[in-house]
């Protein structure tokens, strides 16, 4: 028999360890310890009603346990084989007690339908995919449908673009399969150049046949033979795996003329892209594939009408194609039944930040960002406050606690001041400060902005140099107008998505931390301690005895005292570097 | 490799990689193999998986267990990479996390010569739909 205790952060936090000695001080007591093993385990992902007991084989499932519980579960579950009825966990809703974590499909907040192979298969390997139904949906379509009744299926399954913009994919194949044409293509957009997301790379590494699948699966329903993927060069794995799987899948017939025997053909290439932001961008992403510069056009015309080469092309993003095969296989109403009115099925999101179970998660679309962020996130490391998660990355917005029972959805979002984006999802705790965040987010896109049109290439520049300003102390409180003003101007007037979303950052963070500005340009004052020109480092008459070990290890001499006398800090001369506050033994240096 | 002509190749080749693929996830049979699977995408390769990987079929092969293992893709547990996931005969796959080479020792020795758990599995907190 085996005890697992969750050792997760979470769980810690709250006397997992304690719980594990009891348990094992318990057993060794009945001389059971050679039979039983006490064994900790990483976050079960429901840190909510933590600390976790598992007993195995029987998995029984113990919640909120405490380490006086410890002494009950050994006398009562391992000695009688009886379960202990108090710490089952009770159903919310049904009001039912759940003993077995196999019943507990509800406590696994997280269904992988894009990653369901992720983890699971040699992506090295196209028999492996084979034998997880993989190429039966495209089999399926093209020997018994006709490419309109693929399409119908496309849009009653409610799919919606993972790239960012959330556009209905059955809407964009209808669309490019009723332009006329010689010559159609299929674009892949890999090109994923939000800062922290990596799901889509995840994707590629661990189950790269669904997404060509699914490619020649659209390739099929537009009247397209020819199919691309834009990656960056900055992958190399992903672009590996890929190598192997078309050669694979061109080796079984898979790809290529007639594909299983019908009169179906299609092929695919790679395309490399040297990693810039904008060329995620649709229209820049045709460009650079053309050998163009990679800046954006004016839509419309739109890909679909005139996209690669003048051709209409179908541009959609990795995530969204891995989700195509089994949506085939399931069925369009198994799809929308998953999800929220407007958006179904699941996201991916890549959880980074100051969170504890940092990692690739997917979960339903309408589950809240408290259970992302709380329960399968683990909660905010080291035991500090929540403030803030950013979402959509350079093109998002940062949310707070009042946002937190948002169901995370496509429209929710935007109504909540932010958006899905590709699903970089960033928690920030008590320490980060949201005016240094969103001038972070500001040198992303003025670094990354194409420069083609003057709203973007300017205005992002000003509205960098503003929040630097006051992060610096010399902002002024007519500063903040300018600051909402010029934002609203560069949304209004940009040629591109990038342009038209790269004030968000700023505009949330004004939003919702208003306070926190307020006391940057009025108190000259960081909130947070992070705004290092905001900071004076202060030494307390009391508490120095005038040892002088701080003005020897100051680099600038900023620091003078007689001997035995209190010491003085010259913030002219200091360069806060913190070397003296290090050195203190007597706690007599602060920072103001 | 035959090329897939119909419809029918293709779920010919399913049905006969499925018996395969089932046996990793049911394990049914006690005289099976072990069967182990490293998380071998970016993130894992970057915190060390492919050493732990080699020592894996290396040392397996050393102390005379019958075993495969193979690469997979991400299993979305980047905090506790390398993570590898073990299915003894006839039971349910275990994860473990952040396997370095000397949880791999202990793992053989451990887990996969007796059976017996040790510390660092990983709950699997997500649904796959088959
Ligand atoms: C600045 C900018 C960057 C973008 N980057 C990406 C990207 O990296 N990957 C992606 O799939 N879509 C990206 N998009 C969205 C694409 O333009 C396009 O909407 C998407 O690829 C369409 O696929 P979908 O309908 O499957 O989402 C970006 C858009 C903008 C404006
Ligand atoms: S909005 Fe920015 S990135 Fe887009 S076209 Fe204009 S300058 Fe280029």
């Amino acid at each position: 028999m085996h005890l697992l205790v969750c050792g997760g952060t979470g769980c810690r936090a709250s006397e997992s360890a304690g719980i594990e000695a009891k348990l094992k001080s318990e057993l060794e007591k009945r001389s059971l310890d050679q039979s039983v093993q006490v064994i900790s385990t990483g976050c079960f992902g429901f840190c909510e009603k933590g600390p976790i007991v598992k007993v195995m084989p029987d998995n029984t499932f113990y919640t909120q346990v405490t380490p006086a519980d410890a002494e009950t579960i050994v006398a009562e579950h391992v000695v009688k084989g009886r379960r202990v009825e108090s710490l089952i966990y009770t159903d919310p809703s049904s009001k039912e007690k759940v003993e077995e974590s196999a019943k507990m499909g509800f406590y696994k907040k997280q269904l992988r339908i894009a990653l369901r192979n992720c983890g699971f298969i040699n992506p090295e390997n196209v028999d492996e995919y084979i034998a997880r139904d993989g190429y039966l949906a495209l089999g399926n379509i093209i020997t018994g449908m006709k490419p309109q009744e693929a399409i119908e299926i496309m849009k009653e399954s409610g799919l919606r673009g993972r790239g960012g913009a959330g556009f209905p994919t059955g809407l964009k194949w209808d669309l490019t399969a009723r332009t006329e044409a010689d010559q159609k293509y299929v674009v892949c957009n890999a090109d994923e150049g939000d800062p922290g997301a990596f799901m889509d790379r995840s994707i590629l590494e661990g189950d790269p046949h669904s997404v060509l699948e699914a490619m020649a699966i659209c390739g099929y329903c537009i009247g397209s033979d020819k199919g691309l993927i834009y990656i960056r060069a900055e992958y190399p794995l992903a672009i590996e795996r890929l190598k192997i799987a078309l050669s694979q899948a061109r080796e079984y017939g898979l790809l290529g003329n007639n594909i299983m025997g019908t009169e179906f053909s299609f092929d695919i290439e790679l395309r490399y892209g040297a990693g810039a932001f904008v060329c995620g961008e649709e229209t820049a992403l045709i460009h650079s594939m053309e050998g163009l510069r990679g800046e954006p056009t004016l839509k419309p015309p739109f890909p679909s009408e005139s996209g690669y080469n003048g051709k209409p092309t179908n541009v959609n993003n990795v995530e969204t194609l891995a989700n195509i095969p089994v949506i085939y296989l399931k069925g369009a109403k198994w799809f929308s039944s998953i999800g929220t009115e407007k958006s179904k099925g699941t996201k991916v999101f890549a959880l980074a930040g100051k969170i504890n179970n940092v990692g690739l998660i997917e979960v339903p679309m309408g589950t809240t960002l408290r259970e992302v962020i709380f329960e399968i996130g683990g909660g905010i490391k080291d035991g500090k406050k929540f403030k803030s998660v950013q979402t959509g990355g350079p093109s998002g917005g940062c949310l707070t606690e009042k946002h937190l029972d948002t169901p995370i959805d496509f429209d929710n979002l935007i109504a909540a001041g932010s958006m899905m984006g590709s699903g970089g999802m960033i928690v920030m705790d008590e320490d980060d400060c949201m005016v240094s965040m969103a001038r972070y987010y500001l040198e992303f896109t003025v670094e990354e902005s194409c420069g083609k049109c003057a709203p973007c290439r300017i205005g992002n520049k000003r509205l960098h140099e503003l929040l630097d300003h006051i992060c610096k102390g010399n902002g002024k409180l007519e500063d903040l107008d300018r600051l909402v003003n010029m934002s609203n101007v560069i949304k209004d007037t940009s040629l591109c998505g990038l342009g038209q979303s790269s004030p968000n950052p700023v505009l949330s963070t004004i939003n919702n931390f208003k306070d926190e500005y307020d006391a940057h340009v009025t108190d000259k004052k960081c909130p947070a301690g992070q705004c290092r020109d905001l900071m004076e480092y202060f030494i307390i008459e009391e508490n120095c005895v005038g040892c002088t070990a701080c003005a020897r290890v100051c680099p600038v001499a900023a620091i003078t005292g007689e001997r035995k006398e209190p010491h003085l800090i010259n913030p002219a001369i200091c360069i806060k570097c913190g070397a003296c506050m290090e050195k203190c033994k007597f706690d007599a240096i602060i920072i103001q | 490799m035959e090329k897939v002509k119909s419809l029918a190749d293709l779920k010919k080749i399913s049905e006969s990689f499925k018996k395969g693929i089932d046996l990793r996830e049911k394990s049914s049979h006690p005289d099976d193999i072990v069967q182990v699977k490293v998380a071998m995408a970016t993130c894992g390769i970057a915190s060390g998986a492919k050493e732990t990987m080699e020592y894996l079929s290396s040392e397996l092969e050393k102390r005379g267990i019958e075993a495969i293992v193979t690469q997979t893709g991400c299993m979305g547990y980047c905090y506790a990479e390398p993570t590898i996931e073990v299915t003894l005969p006839g039971q349910n796959p275990v994860v473990y996390g952040e396997v370095d080479i000397r949880k791999a020792d202990e793992i053989i020795e451990k887990y996969i010569k007796t059976g017996e758990l040790v510390n660092g599995i990983i709950p699997q907190n997500y649904e796959t739909i088959d």
